[in-house]
């Protein structure tokens, strides 16, 4: 039965993917040349002018086109004109290292505001008032004070991919059991020990729950920081794109960018299956 | 008169066109025989001789009186052309050959671009990375890091940067203009019969950056018409590559943009052009080549350097018969990233204007590198004009500070000698003249303004 229930799920899921395309494809279909042009004038103008061809790319050119782009993902034609494999990998190493950075940081101070009332207390407004702060805020005064466009883009994944998982942390340090921790008071465990052998592993299916939410706004963030800053990254090649009025291309950035976030995602969420524990 | 024509030519023609010397069949001839060091001394004698001579007519008459080789003479025993040229001509040691130089995709920054490709910047023995960057603040900020050595920059922003409007106060300055005209009014499709700009009230309209030409250019159209730009339509800055987007998705009712932003409007059907910006002032400057004082005085040798490289770019770039090579150069994805022929009609002037006729107008976009302090002057003008910089502006000092009229007049105050003291000259902008000895005159004349 739950084969044949997943069987019929995918059959219905690629049934709705090619209702959506041939919708696509049909929406796109232009209105035919426009009458009356002056041939000389024609020649400078551009096929949606002249045939009346959508400005919407259908899904063959979109095919035709990623195509292009996966046969050859790592060509490098000058600094400003990369293959999408690069762009990507600048992307993937920019969240990677301020993911990092927020990581190594929150997840001790998590632990700290857990097992301690006091600094709970006091870091919340702090803590309150930075988290809804939208990363792209941060863009300018990063450059400002940092100096450097490639650590400023770090910086702002980490300040956003910060407090989720910081949250997370203390609220599951916070949470164990409190039955846990009289055994290993009543054991004397001494406290480092306690936070190793009790805390985290109690707390680490809340970390991994803020961790997966992090990511998943690290990639969010790393986009738009990119298509601020310029330069290299799957979001300045969105913008480069944008600026070239290529739909076409800012489609297909589009779909990589959500495979690759949903990769990411599923990493942490494999991640997140080892460590839960039935109580 | 441009800058790469023989300022000891009595007469020479002001306007464009044919041979000023006579021995060539055309003007393009006549400079094609230049070389780059003949043109790079062409340049400073240019610089200086307008310098003691504003008024065109005036030194037609001097050179007319005394003979041209008598002039050329006279003017090289007290100034030292030769030397200033040979400075700026003989490289030392470079003090640095990997460089960056930041670019925002428009055809504005066509001789910074095109030396990439076409070896300019190589010859120089520079080994200079063009970087695409994606706005006006961003380049601002990243020059202002020094993660750019120099920088494609609209040519009011050094002297904002300067006077610390929108920024902190930074030494900036602004050895070469890349281009004149080539901006235009492009106006939605919807709007094709509102072509004065009276109907506009109410009206949505773009332009790349506060501190920008397209700012002070559109809001001195509008206010001739009578429109306040501030109460009567709404001005956003809107970053170049967003601008035809907006306008197809009816955001905005029409921009005062650069090209190739505005031909690609038409090549989409997605607007028209209105009027270019030569309309409105005639060879007005726009962009700029831009790099902090610091660089200037640090690294005086690879300055020298890229300036040259820049200069000769501009001066190719400035010959028509070059253009549809260079739109080839510029138009891949490493560049502008944009259909060649949209580059091409931008840079050849003839053009599709969106409503079905096909123009031609070869000086739609021209690029000459001198940075006349006048327009400095006027730029500050219309920053005071609409509350930009408040209180007294020392209009000249400024001026001298950040547009380098010529590296000449700093080298000769190196060797001990007086330089000129302004290199200004004067012009008309939609028939009234601009008199950059008068700015605050000037200033108090318009009856639309908020100092």
């Amino acid at each position: 039965m739950a084969r044949s229930l997943t069987l019929r799920a995918s059959v219905l899921s690629a049934a709705i993917l090619a209702t959506l395309l041939a919708a696509w494809h049909l929406a796109t279909g232009g209105s035919g040349p426009v009458a009356d042009m002056d041939p000389e004038y024609a020649k400078l103008m551009g096929q949606t002018a002249v045939q009346g061809t959508s400005a919407m790319p259908g899904p063959l050119e979109v095919g035709a086109t990623l195509w292009r782009h996966l046969s050859d993902p790592f060509y490098i034609r000058g600094t400003n004109d990369m293959g999408i494999g690069i762009q990507l990998a600048h992307s993937v190493a920019r969240v990677a290292a301020g993911y990092l950075l927020a990581v190594l940081v929150a997840i001790p101070a998590g632990f700290l505001i857990g097992m301690s009332p006091l600094m709970s207390r006091a870091l919340d407004p702090f803590i309150q008032v930075m988290k809804p702060i939208s990363p792209l805020a941060w863009m300018p005064l990063a450059l400002y004070t940092i100096k450097d466009s490639g650590l400023s883009a770090i910086f702002v994944i980490f300040i956003c991919s910060l407090w989720p998982m910081l949250i997370n942390t203390a609220f599951g340090v916070a949470s164990v059991r409190r039955e846990w921790l009289n055994v290993a008071r009543t054991l004397e465990v001494g406290p480092l020990r306690r936070a190793f052998a009790v805390i985290l592993p109690a707390a680490a299916p809340t970390i991994l729950t803020g961790m997966r939410i992090s990511i998943g706004i690290a990639w969010l963030v790393i986009v738009a920081a990119e298509m601020l800053v310029g330069g290299t990254g799957i979001g300045y090649f969105v913008w480069n794109e944008w600026n070239n009025l290529s739909i076409t291309n800012v489609i297909i950035a589009i779909l990589v960018i959500g495979v690759v976030g949903m990769v990411l995602d599923q990493i942490l969420a494999r991640v997140a299956r080892l460590v839960t524990f039935p109580e | 008169m441009s800058t790469f024509d023989d300022p000891f030519d009595s007469k020479r023609q002001l306007q464009r066109g044919g041979c000023s010397c006579g021995h060539h069949a055309s003007e393009a001839e006549h400079r094609a025989a230049l070389d780059g060091d003949a043109r790079l001394s062409r340049v400073i004698e240019s610089a200086i001789v307008r310098a003691l001579f504003p008024n065109d007519v005036t030194r037609r008459d001097f050179l007319g009186a005394v003979g041209s080789a008598t002039a050329a003479a006279a003017i090289a025993s007290i100034l030292p052309v030769g030397f200033a040229s040979e400075a700026l001509a003989q490289a030392g040691p470079l003090e640095k050959t990997d460089l960056k130089v930041g670019f925002i995709p428009i055809t504005c920054a066509t001789p910074i671009i095109m030396a990439h490709p076409m070896g300019f910047y190589a010859k120089q023995k520079l080994n200079v990375e063009v970087v695409k960057t994606a706005g006006w603040a961003v380049i601002r900020d990243k020059t202002l890091n020094k993660e750019y050595d120099a920088a494609h920059m609209l040519s009011p922003m050094p002297l904002a940067i300067t006077v610390g409007a929108g920024s902190n106060p930074i030494p900036y300055t602004m050895p070469a203009v890349e281009n004149v005209n080539g901006q235009a009014i492009t106006l939605a499709m919807k709007h094709k019969d509102k072509r004065d700009p009276k109907q506009w009230k109410g009206f949505r309209l773009a332009v790349p950056f506060d501190y920008s030409m397209h700012n002070y250019l559109l809001r001195y159209y509008l206010a001739e018409a009578g429109l306040d730009p501030d109460a009567d339509v709404q001005i956003r800055a809107v970053p170049p590559p967003e601008m035809v987007a907006n306008l197809r998705a009816d955001n905005i009712d029409g921009f005062l943009a650069p090209d190739p932003v505005n031909q690609r409007a038409v090549f989409d059907g997605v607007g028209f052009i209105h009027m270019l910006s030569k309309e409105i002032w005639d060879r007005h400057p726009c962009c700029a080549f831009a790099a902090s004082k610091a660089f200037v005085t640090e690294m005086p040798n690879t300055y020298a350097a890229l300036l040259r490289a820049i200069i000769e770019s501009t001066a190719y770039a400035s010959r028509p018969e070059n253009r549809k090579e260079i739109a080839e150069a510029i138009a891949p994805a490493n560049y502008l990233n944009q259909p060649v022929t949209v580059v091409e009609q931008v840079l050849t002037g003839t053009f599709a204007d969106g409503l079905g006729q096909v123009r031609r107008v070869p000086d739609r976009i021209d690029f000459d590198p001198f940075p006349w302090e006048s327009f400095a002057i006027w730029i500050l003008t219309q920053m005071k004009r609409w509350g930009q910089v408040k209180g007294d502006v020392d209009y000249a000092a400024v001026a001298r500070q950040v547009f380098l009229a010529t590296d000449a007049a700093k080298l000769m105050k190196e060797a001990g000698m007086t330089p000129p003291a302004a290199t200004s000259k004067t012009f008309a902008i939609m028939g009234k003249t601009f008199d950059p000895a008068d700015p605050e005159g000037y200033l108090a004349s318009f009856k639309i303004r908020r100092a």
